[in-house]
C-alpha cells in the first residue's frame, strides 16, 4: 500500500500538467473551434434548467439580486410576458390554480394575515371598548411597534453590513485584482445593454450569490414571515443556499459569510420544497421556504404580529402541518396538496436509486488491490439534510421492486372518502377546511354553534365543489339565513378559503360570489370583519384577469356602503404605512374604490392628512398612489375635484424622500390623463415645480416628472404650450442619450405629446427636434426591442404629422431602407408606410422617389423573416400613396414578383402573390394592362401549388387582376381559367376555399357567359360540399354563387340537383340547400322554382318535406311583398304542413307564414292570412320551445297584417277561461299583442257592464256628433 | 310553467312583458283589467289630438278642460276596487 502513495502523487502532477497544458498560453485545438475566444466567455457550469433562471428562486421569479434598475420588478414583467404567451392547446387550459398562474409578486398575498376582528365603535355607542376586544388603536399600536422593530432590524443589519465590508476591502485591497469577479454594477451594466444573455464564466451561480451583497427583493416586503431575519444585512442568497441544513441555521443568521454554497451539490430544485421544519429549532425564526403552502396564510412566526397565536381560520391541525411529511410516509393527509404528494413519491423513488454507495458496496466492486482510500477534502462538508437523513438508505442492497403492501383497514388509497348525504366530492387540499363533515358524529350531540358551522361549512363545500343546482339552492340559503348564521362564523369559514393556496379561479370567482351576496344581506354587521374582507380581496384588484379585477372591485364598493366610510377608513389606515409594498399598493387600489363607491369628497379630508403625514413617507406616498389609482379608475369625473386633488399632492413634489417625488409626478401625469384635454387651470401650481424639478431631478425621477409634463402639456392653450414644450425640450434632448431603457420610451412619449399639441411650430421642430432626435433614436437598436420599436414608430408618425412626409421619409429612407439589420429596415417600412398612409405622397419629390423605390425593392427582398407583413403593407402603401407615378417602376417591380413567384420558399411566394393583389389597382391606374394579363398568365401557370396558403393567396391575385381588368381582357381567357379552379374547390383549406369562390363568384357573376353550362353545372356539384364549411363567409359566398349560376344558365338544372340534395343526411347540408333554394329562387323569379319545389313535397319524406318548408320558409322572407302574387298557390301546401302530426312540419310551417304575412302586410291578401290563422291557432297550447316560438311568431307576424283587433278577438274566449293553463297561454299573447299594439286596442277592447259600484264601460266611445 | 320553460326564451319573454304597466296575467281580476283598459283609452284619447277635440266638441268643454278631465279620471277610473272573495 504504500508504494501507491507516491504513485497517486505522479499521476496527480501529471494531470495537473495536462490541465496546464491545455490552458490559454498554448495552441489547442480547442482554439480553431472556438475561434480563439477567451475561454473564460464560456460557462464552466450549466444550470440544471436554463441559462436564464440562474438567479431563480423556487417559485421560478427571479430573486433580485442587483441593485434595482429603473424597470418594472422582473416579477412583474414576466407576468406580463407571461399573459401573452399563447395558449396552443386548442381553448382547453388545463384546470391551474390562481396561485400557479400567478407571479411571484402577486402570490405576495399568501403572506398575509387575517387579522382578529375589530371591534364597531358604532355599535357599542358610548361605551368604553371592553379591553378583551381589539380596537382600532391596538391595531394601529401594533403596527407602530412592528415598524420600528423593521427598522431597527435594518439598523443593525446595516451595520453589521458596513463592518462586514469593510473588513473585506482591506481583505480585497490586498489581493490581486486580477480575479475577475463580477459585481452587481457589472450586472447592470450588461443589463443596460440589452445583449447580455448568457453569463460568463465566473458567473455561475455560486459567484453571484457570494460578491453580490444584493438588496434584494426580501427588503421591500420586511413585513413578511419569512424575512425574520434582517434581511439587508444578509448576503444575497440563492437557492443553492436554502437547504436547510442544521449548519446553516446558526451561519445564516450570525456569519454569512460562513456559508459554503454548493453544499448540497445534487440540489435542484427540491431542496427548496418545504421539508426543513422536521427538525424544529426551537431558537431559529422559520423562513419561508420552511413553511408549507396550506399554513403560510394564517401560520406566522410568533414575533411578528403579537397576537397572531389568535388568528380566526387557523387550520386545526397545526402540528399535523408542521411536522412535514418525510417522503417515506405517503399516505393521505389533510394538509398535504396534490403537487406535494407527487413530489414526495417522485423524490423517494429518485433518493433511492440514487443514494450514496457505502463503504462495503464499494469494497465489493473493486478489486482489493492497487486501490487506497483517500481522506476526503478539508474542504468538504457531507450533505446533512435531516430530511434526506430520515429516508436514508432503507435495505442497502435492494433495488426498490415491488413490494406487497400492508393491509390497513383504515388506510385511505387516495381514494377521497365517500362523504355523507350528498354532499360533493372533497379534494386533497379541502380536507384541512372540511374534515369536521367527515366525523360522523350525531348532529344532534353537536352545541348550537357547532351545528351552525357545520351548516356553514356544507354549505360552502356545495357552492365550491358542487353541481350547478347544488351550487345554486347553497347560494341561496348562505343568503338567505345570513343573519342567522352570523357574520363571525360566515366569515370565519369563508375567507380562509379563500386565502388557500391551491384555489382556482373558479372556485374564487364562487367564494367571491358568496360574500358578495352576505354582503348586502349583513349591511352594518360586517364592520368588524372589513379588514380581513380586505385582505382576501384586495389582491383581486391586482389580478391579470380583468373579470377578477371588476369582481374585486364591485365586492370593495359594496363593502364600504354597507360599512360606511369612517369603517373603511379606520380598517385600511394602518395598511397605508405598512412595510410590505405589496400590502400598501393593494391597499391604495382599494382605496381608490372606496372613493369612487363614496364619492371623491368625502375622503378628501383624510386624503389630505395622509398625504401630509410627518411620520412616514410610506404614509405620503401610499397617499399619492391613492390619487393616481382614483384618476385612473373613475377617468375624466375626477374633473370637479381636481383642483383639489392637485392641492393635496402637489407638495409632493418636493418631498425629501425620492419615492414620494416619483409617485407624485406619477400621479400628476395620471390625473392629466383623466382630465384631458379640460382641467389645465387646476395644474397651475404644480407647473413650476415641475419644470424646475426637471433641471435638478436625474434618473427615475426625472423620468416620472417628465412624464407628467408629457400629459400637462397637451391640456395647455397653444401659446403655453409652445413655451413649455421649449423649456422641456432641453431636457429631453439632453436625456435623448440616456441609456436607460425606460428613460427612453418616456422621452419618446413626451416627444410625441409635445410635437402633436397645436403651439408647436414644424419649424421649430424641424431644427430643433430632429437632427438630435434622428441621431440617437433612429439607430439599429431601438429596432430590437419590440416596445421601443412601437413608440418610436408612433412618435415618428406623430412628428411626421407636424413637419410633413418629405423631411421624415427623407431623412429615414436614405439610409434604413438598405441597413444591414433588418429589424431595423423593418421599423423604417412601418413608419414609412404610416406616415404615407396618414399624409399621401405628394411631397414626395422624383429624386425621393426613386430612393424610396429602390429601397423598398431591396428591403422587400431582402426579408427573411416576417411574420407580420410589414413590408408587403409598406410597399401597398407607397405604390397607393404614389399612384400614377409609380409607373416607370412597374416593370421592375412586376420582375421582382416573377422571380420571387418562383422562390423556394413557401413564405416567398406567398407574399409575391399577396403583392399583386394590393397594386393590382394601381396597375390599372398607370394603364399597364398588358403587365397584368402577363401576371395573370403567370399566376395562372402557377395554380399547382401545393401549399394551401400561397395557392389561397395566388387566387386572391388572379381575383384582384380579373377585378380590374375585366372578363373580357382577362389573360388567359376565362373560358380556360374557369375549368382550371373547379378541381381547386375541392381543396379544404379555408383560405384556399375562400378564395376560390371569390373569384368563381366573381366569373358567374360578371362572366357566366364564357363558360359552357356544362361546366357551370360541374362547379355545382363541387359548391354543395362547400355548403358545408365552417367559414361563414365562404357558406355566404357559395350560396350567392349559386344564384348567379343559376342567373347564367337557367334555375331548372341547378334546382334538380339542389333538390336532390335535400334527401341528404346531413343537416347542415340540407340547411344549406334549402338557403340556395331560396336564393335561387329570389335571383331567377319565385315562379321558376315553386312548382318544382312544390312538387318535391309530395315526396313522403320527412327530410324532404321539411327541407322544402324551409326553402318555403327563406323564400318569403328573401321575395318579401312579392309573396303576395304566390301565397294563393302555396296555401293548400301551409295548411297540410300545419295540421301534420311532425311538430317540425307545423313549426316550419308557422314560421313560413309569419314571413309570408310579415311580406304581404297591407297588400289585401287578408282572407288567405286569415285563412292560414285558423290553422295556426289550435297550436298555441305547444309546449315545445322552438315549436311554441314559431307560432308566437307567427301570430305577432299576424297581429301586422291583420291588425291587432283581429288577434285581440281570437284572444277574448280564453283570457278568464277556467283552466288556468288556458289562461296562462292565452295571455302570454294578449301580452304581446298589447305591448305591440296598444293603442291600436283601444277600439277594440270589448264592452265590459258596470257592476255594484264600479264602472266599466266607456261612455266617451258612444259620443256621436 | 314547464321544466323545459324554465330556461328558454319563452321565460324571458314573459318576465320582459311583466315590465310593462298593463301586461296581464293568469290570475287578473275583471276589476283590474277594466282598469287597465280605462286607463289606456284615456291615455289615447289624451294621445291622439283629434280625439281629444271631437269629444270636445260633443260635450262643449275647452280641449284643456277635456284633457285635465281625462287625467283626473285615469286615477279611479272604475271606482274603488271590490273587496276580494277569496282572502
Amino acid at each position: 500500500m504504500a508504494d501507491l502513495d507516491p504513485e497517486i502523487a505522479k499521476t496527480q502532477e501529471e494531470r495537473r500538467k495536462m490541465e496546464a497544458e491545455l490552458s490559454l498560453t498554448s495552441v489547442t485545438f480547442d482554439r480553431d473551434l472556438y475561434g480563439g475566444n477567451d475561454r473564460d466567455s464560456y460557462a464552466t457550469s450549466i444550470a440544471p434548467n436554463d441559462e436564464e433562471d440562474s438567479n431563480l428562486d423556487a417559485n421560478g421569479s427571479l430573486v433580485a439580486q442587483r441593485l434595482a434598475s429603473y424597470t418594472a420588478p422582473k416579477s412583474i414583467l414576466n407576468d406580463l410576458a407571461r399573459a401573452h404567451v399563447e395558449d396552443d392547446d386548442g381553448g382547453f387550459k388545463p384546470r391551474q390554480t390562481i396561485a400557479e398562474r400567478e407571479g411571484d409578486y402577486r402570490n405576495r398575498r399568501l403572506n398575509r394575515v387575517l387579522s382578529p376582528d375589530r371591534v364597531d365603535p358604532f355599535a357599542m355607542g358610548e361605551k368604553t371598548p371592553d379591553p378583551s376586544v381589539r380596537t382600532y388603536n391596538d391595531h394601529m399600536r401594533e403596527t407602530a411597534v412592528q415598524r420600528e422593530r423593521e427598522e431597527t432590524m435594518r439598523l443593525i443589519a446595516k451595520k453589521k453590513k458596513e463592518a462586514e465590508e469593510a473588513a473585506k476591502e482591506l481583505k480585497d485591497s490586498g489581493v490581486a485584482a486580477s480575479s475577475k469577479r463580477r459585481n452587481r454594477w457589472d450586472h447592470a451594466e450588461e443589463d443596460g445593454g440589452g445583449v447580455a444573455k448568457k453569463a460568463k464564466a465566473s458567473d455561475s451561480d455560486w459567484d453571484v450569490a457570494d460578491s453580490a451583497p444584493g438588496i434584494g427583493k426580501w427588503d421591500a416586503t420586511p413585513g413578511r414571515a419569512g424575512d425574520a431575519t434582517p434581511s439587508v444585512g444578509r448576503r444575497g442568497r440563492n437557492r443553492w443556499d436554502e437547504t436547510p441544513t442544521p449548519g446553516r441555521v446558526t451561519d445564516s443568521d450570525a456569519t454569512p459569510g460562513g456559508v459554503t454554497p454548493g453544499a448540497t451539490p445534487s440540489g435542484v430544485t427540491w431542496d427548496a420544497t418545504p421539508r426543513g421544519s422536521a427538525t424544529p429549532t426551537p431558537k431559529r425564526q422559520r423562513s419561508r421556504w420552511d413553511e408549507t403552502p396550506a399554513t403560510m396564510g394564517s401560520a406566522t412566526p410568533g414575533g411578528m404580529t403579537p397576537n397572531a397565536a389568535y388568528t380566526p381560520g387557523v387550520t386545526p391541525f397545526g402540528a399535523v402541518d408542521m411536522a412535514t411529511p418525510t417522503p417515506s410516509q405517503l399516505n393521505l393527509r389533510g394538509a398535504m396538496t396534490p403537487e406535494q404528494y407527487n413530489l414526495a413519491r417522485w423524490e423517494k423513488d429518485i433518493e433511492e436509486r440514487n443514494r450514496p454507495l457505502s463503504d462495503e458496496e464499494l469494497d465489493a466492486m473493486f478489486p482489493t488491490e492497487g486501490y487506497k482510500v483517500l481522506d476526503p477534502p478539508a474542504s468538504y462538508v457531507p450533505v446533512r439534510t435531516p430530511a434526506r437523513k430520515a429516508v436514508g438508505t432503507p435495505t442497502p442492497m435492494t433495488t426498490p421492486g415491488y413490494v406487497m403492501p400492508e393491509e390497513h383497514r383504515g388506510q385511505q388509497f387516495d381514494v377521497p372518502q365517500e362523504l355523507p348525504d350528498g354532499l360533493p366530492f372533497m379534494k386533497p387540499e379541502d380536507y384541512q377546511y372540511f374534515a369536521a363533515l367527515l366525523n360522523e358524529e350525531n348532529e344532534e350531540e353537536l352545541s348550537p354553534d357547532e351545528q351552525k358551522e357545520r351548516k356553514i361549512m356544507k354549505l360552502l363545500l356545495k357552492v365550491k365543489n358542487g353541481t350547478p343546482a347544488q351550487r345554486k339552492t347553497a347560494l341561496r340559503q348562505l343568503t338567505d339565513k345570513a343573519r342567522e348564521l352570523g357574520a363571525g362564523p360566515l366569515f370565519n369559514k369563508i375567507l380562509p378559503l379563500l386565502m388557500q393556496p391551491t384555489l382556482e379561479d373558479q372556485e374564487r370567482h364562487l367564494l367571491v360570489k358568496v360574500i358578495d351576496r352576505i354582503l348586502y344581506k349583513l349591511d352594518e354587521l360586517v364592520r368588524p370583519f372589513v379588514h380581513k374582507i380586505l385582505v382576501v380581496i384586495e389582491p383581486l384588484l391586482i389580478d391579470e384577469d380583468y373579470y377578477a379585477r371588476v369582481e374585486g372591485r364591485e365586492i370593495i364598493s359594496n363593502l364600504s356602503k354597507a360599512a360606511g366610510l369612517a369603517t373603511m377608513i379606520a380598517a385600511m389606515r394602518p395598511d397605508i404605512d405598512n412595510m410590505d409594498e405589496y400590502v400598501r399598493n393593494t391597499t391604495a387600489r382599494a382605496f381608490s374604490v372606496v372613493a369612487s363607491a363614496l364619492g371623491i369628497p368625502a375622503l378628501l379630508p383624510f386624503l389630505k392628512a395622509v398625504c401630509q403625514s410627518k411620520k412616514s413617507w410610506q404614509a405620503r406616498h401610499t397617499g399619492i398612489k391613492i390619487v393616481q389609482q382614483i384618476a385612473i379608475l373613475i377617468g375624466c369625473a375626477v374633473l370637479p375635484h381636481l383642483r383639489s386633488l392637485v392641492e393635496i399632492i402637489e407638495h409632493g413634489l418636493s418631498d425629501e424622500n425620492q419615492k414620494v417625488r416619483t409617485i407624485t409626478a406619477l400621479s400628476l401625469a395620471a390625473l392629466a390623463e383623466a382630465s384631458a384635454p379640460y382641467g389645465i387651470e387646476s395644474f397651475d401650481s404644480v407647473l413650476k415645480p415641475l419644470w424646475k424639478g426637471i433641471r435638478s431631478h436625474r434618473g427615475k425621477v426625472l423620468a416620472a416628472f417628465l412624464k407628467a409634463i408629457g400629459f400637462i402639456i397637451p391640456l395647455m392653450d397653444a401659446i403655453y404650450a409652445s413655451y413649455y414644450t421649449k423649456e422641456v425640450m432641453v431636457i429631453l434632448i439632453r436625456e435623448f442619450q440616456s441609456p436607460d431603457e425606460e428613460m427612453k420610451k418616456i422621452v419618446l412619449k413626451v416627444v410625441k405629446q409635445c410635437v402633436s399639441t397645436e403651439g408647436v411650430e414644424p419649424d421649430y421642430i424641424r431644427s430643433d427636434i430632429l437632427p438630435e432626435f434622428f441621431r440617437h433614436f433612429w439607430v439599429r437598436r431601438m429596432a430590437l426591442e419590440k416596445r421601443n420599436y412601437k413608440q418610436l414608430v408612433e412618435t415618428t408618425v406623430e412628428i411626421a404629422n407636424k413637419v410633413g412626409v418629405a423631411d421624415i421619409v427623407n431623412k429615414i429612407v436614405a439610409e434604413g431602407l438598405k441597413d444591414e439589420s433588418e429589424p431595423y429596415r423593418r421599423m423604417v417600412m412601418e413608419t414609412i408606410d404610416k406616415v404615407i398612409t396618414n399624409l399621401g405622397a405628394s411631397d414626395i419629390d422624383s429624386r425621393l422617389e426613386e430612393l424610396l423605390i429602390d429601397g423598398m425593392l431591396y428591403a422587400f427582398q431582402e426579408q427573411t423573416t416576417d411574420d407580420t407583413n410589414v413590408m408587403l403593407n409598406g410597399f401597398g402603401a407607397v405604390v397607393n400613396g404614389l399612384g400614377q407615378r409609380v409607373k416607370p417602376y412597374l416593370p421592375q417591380i412586376c420582375g421582382t414578383i416573377k422571380w420571387r413567384l418562383n422562390n423556394k420558399s413557401a413564405k416567398v411566394r406567398q407574399q409575391a402573390a399577396d403583392l399583386i393583389s394590393r397594386i393590382a389597382v394601381v396597375m390599372k391606374q398607370c394603364g399597364e394592362e398588358q403587365l397584368m394579363g402577363h401576371l395573370g398568365v403567370v399566376l395562372y401557370e402557377y395554380l399547382g401549388e401545393e401549399y394551401p396558403e400561397v395557392l389561397g393567396s395566388i387566387l386572391g391575385a388572379l381575383k384582384a387582376i380579373v377585378n380590374v381588368i375585366g372578363m373580357t381582357k382577362m389573360t388567359p381567357p376565362i373560358k380556360d381559367l374557369l375549368p382550371r379552379l373547379t378541381p381547386i374547390l375541392k381543396n379544404r383549406h379555408e383560405k384556399v376555399q375562400e378564395n376560390c369562390i371569390d373569384l368563381v363568384g366573381r366569373i358567374a357573376d360578371r362572366g357566366a357567359e364564357f363558360v359552357p353550362a356544362r361546366e357551370w353545372m360541374r362547379i355545382c356539384f363541387e359548391l354543395l360540399e362547400m355548403l358545408k364549411a365552417h367559414k361563414k363567409g365562404i357558406r355566404r359566398a357559395t350560396v350567392n354563387t349559386f344564384g348567379y349560376i343559376a342567373k347564367a344558365i337557367g334555375p331548372q338544372d341547378v334546382l334538380a340537383t339542389l333538390l336532390n340534395n335535400l334527401k341528404v343526411q346531413e343537416r347542415q347540408n340540407r340547411v344549406c340547400t334549402t338557403v340556395a333554394i331560396a336564393i335561387v329562387a329570389e335571383t331567377c323569379s319565385p315562379f321558376t322554382v315553386l312548382p318544382a319545389l312544390m312538387n318535391e313535397y309530395r315526396v313522403p319524406e320527412l327530410n324532404v318535406q321539411n327541407g322544402v318548408l324551409k326553402s318555403l320558409s327563406f323564400l318569403f322572407e328573401y321575395i318579401g311583398e312579392m309573396g303576395k302574387d304566390y301565397i294563393y298557390a302555396v296555401t293548400p301546401l301551409l295548411e297540410d304542413a300545419l295540421m301534420d302530426r311532425d311538430l317540425v312540419h307545423r313549426q316550419t310551417a308557422a314560421s313560413a307564414v309569419k314571413h309570408m304575412a310579415l311580406g304581404v302586410a297591407g297588400l289585401g291578401c287578408e282572407d288567405a292570412l286569415v285563412h292560414l290563422l285558423n290553422f295556426i291557432w289550435p297550436n298555441i297550447f305547444e309546449t315545445s320551445p322552438h315549436v311554441i316560438n314559431a307560432v308566437m311568431e307567427a301570430i305577432e307576424g299576424m297581429r301586422v297584417a291583420l291588425g291587432a283587433a283581429v288577434i285581440l278577438n281570437y284572444c277574448l274566449q280564453g283570457l278568464f277561461h277556467p283552466a288556468r293553463k288556458v289562461r296562462e297561454v292565452y295571455w302570454k299573447i294578449y301580452n304581446s299583442l298589447y305591448i305591440g299594439a296598444q293603442d291600436t286596442l283601444v277600439a277594440a277592447y270589448p264592452v265590459l257592464e258596470d257592476e255594484q259600484n264600479n264602472v266599466y264601460s266607456r261612455p266617451e266611445l258612444t259620443m256621436f256628433l | 310553467m314547464q321544466a323545459s320553460d324554465r330556461f328558454n326564451i319563452n321565460s324571458q319573454l314573459e318576465h320582459l312583458q311583466a315590465k310593462y304597466v298593463g301586461t296581464g296575467h293568469a290570475d287578473l281580476s275583471r276589476f283590474e283589467w277594466a282598469v287597465n283598459i280605462q286607463r289606456d283609452s284615456y291615455a289615447s284619447y289624451i294621445g291622439h289630438y283629434p280625439m281629444l277635440a271631437y269629444f270636445a266638441i260633443a260635450e262643449n268643454e275647452s280641449i284643456g278642460r277635456e284633457r285635465y278631465n281625462f287625467m283626473q279620471k285615469m286615477l279611479l277610473p272604475c271606482g274603488l276596487p271590490p273587496e276580494r272573495e277569496d282572502d
